[in-house]
């Protein structure tokens, strides 16, 4: 039975815990919408831009001349998978949950003989692969330093992925984050960039015949880099969508239950302050009857 | 015949323009061209460059870098990877892109490819004659 000072000191200390929960409840919760926003503000470039390369790759797709970057290596021996998390942890499932459809996907690769690398985006998911997969990481990118997510970020991790692509260090690459969908849902989305796969819009004036200038290929050419560094910033805002609303839910329930716990133990503190009450009394009340 | 298309100019980060135009002055890859309305389907690359827009209700400019335009006979669609309306370029703004296209160009000196150098000497002097164009 712990003492009347001990329980006051762990309802003091479970009062701050509730105080911190809440503030960073508050703070996500403010961080999630300009996350939002931003998000939203970055869709009709993504949806136009995929529009366009769906109707440039199907009308070139099917050629020898394609770029690379559409047509792929010719083999798929070798993958880069790039995991996209949060630089801080506190978030619930938010970067284990990344990290173990990235897990899953390199042991599935891996039992059928490919060759894995990882590229990590985020701190904490390099930390929650480092254990089992930590000789196949072939960098890090650390975005702890940026304040707000702009498209250059998203512009470096391209140019890194597309300058190891050049080099021939891999055939396929995939990143994977978290869907956005609400507060309390994020769906851990793996999505292969490079070769580039779009998807054919519904209708979007593929009646239209275009005059292209330059040519179909140089335009394919000169887009498709810039296709993944789109698919890596709506991946990247995404994310960050995600990461504020399951920390925003996550510390939701922290509060929640730190009010619970203080209830429960000033019901065990009063209880006790009322026990030793009782006992001082009976003292006293034998005392005098002892006399 | 109509008078007006729609416009839409966006970039990764926003929207920045979505209204009626009377005609737009695109810096394609291959030469300066104006789209009106009932203008052929065309898509094209953007170099570096202003996009000049002229709306009923006046006329806009912005600087653009990298991505492309779509035309169709009633719409125009600009995606630029970097649109910033001119009113808002500062001297800063355009030495910070001068310098970056220095460092590109700098950058494949180094590299055997000559289309490449080529390329960023030719983005460098886009941003040298934007430049003085705007008089800053």
């Amino acid at each position: 039975m712990p003492s009347l000072k001990d329980l006051k000191n762990r309802i003091e200390s479970v009062k701050s815990t509730r105080k911190i929960t809440k503030a960073m409840q508050m703070v996500a919760a403010a961080k999630l919408r300009r996350a939002q926003e931003s998000a939203e503000a970055s869709r009709p470039y993504a949806e136009r831009f995929n529009a366009v390369m769906a109707g440039l790759a199907a009308s070139v797709g099917g050629s020898d001349s394609a770029p690379k970057l559409l047509r792929g290596t010719g083999s798929d021996d070798v993958h880069l998978l790039v995991v996209m998390t949060a630089e801080r942890g506190l978030c619930g499932g938010f970067n284990s949950n990344i990290a173990k459809l990235a897990r899953q996907k390199a042991e599935e690769l891996r039992g059928k003989g490919k060759t894995v690398k990882i590229l990590t985006v985020g701190k904490k998911g390099r930390d929650a692969l480092k254990r089992d997969f930590g000789d196949l990481f072939v960098g890090h990118v650390d975005l702890s330093e940026v304040k707000r997510l702009g498209y250059s970020n998203a512009q470096d991790i391209a140019k890194d992925i597309l300058s190891r692509f050049d080099g021939g260090e891999f055939d396929v690459a995939t990143i994977f984050y978290a869907k956005f969908v609400n507060v309390v849902t994020q769906i851990p989305t793996a999505q292969q960039v490079i070769p580039a796969s779009f998807e054919e819009s519904e209708g979007d004036d593929s009646g239209a015949i275009f005059d292209y200038e330059p040519s179909e290929e140089a335009i394919l050419a000169d887009l498709l880099p810039k296709g993944v560094a789109t698919a890596i910033f709506s991946a990247l805002l995404e994310n960050g969508a995600s990461e504020q609303g399951a920390r925003m839910s996550a510390m939701d329930n922290a509060t929640r239950n730190a009010g619970e716990m203080i209830d429960k133990l000033t019901i065990q503190f009063n209880r006790s302050r009322q026990a030793v009450i009782t006992n001082e009394l009976i003292e006293i009340i034998s005392g005098a009857e002892a006399l | 015949m109509a008078n007006t298309m729609h416009f839409d100019l966006v970039s990764p980060e926003r929207s920045l323009a979505s209204l009626e135009v009377t005609a737009v002055q695109i810096p394609g890859a291959d030469g300066d061209m104006t789209a009106m309305p009932d203008h052929a389907p065309t898509i094209t690359t953007l170099r570096p460059g202003l996009l000049k827009v002229e709306a009923p209700e006046g006329s806009s400019e912005y600087l653009v870098t990298g991505g492309f335009a779509q035309i169709n006979g009633d719409s125009l669609s600009v995606l630029a990877e970097k649109a910033v309306p001119v009113s808002e370029i500062t001297r800063s703004h355009m030495d910070e892109l001068i310098a970056e296209a220095r460092a590109s160009h700098e950058a494949a000196k180094g590299g055997d490819d000559m289309s490449i150098v080529d390329e960023a000497a030719k983005l460098l002097a886009d941003m040298e004659a934007l430049g003085t164009h705007m008089s800053l």
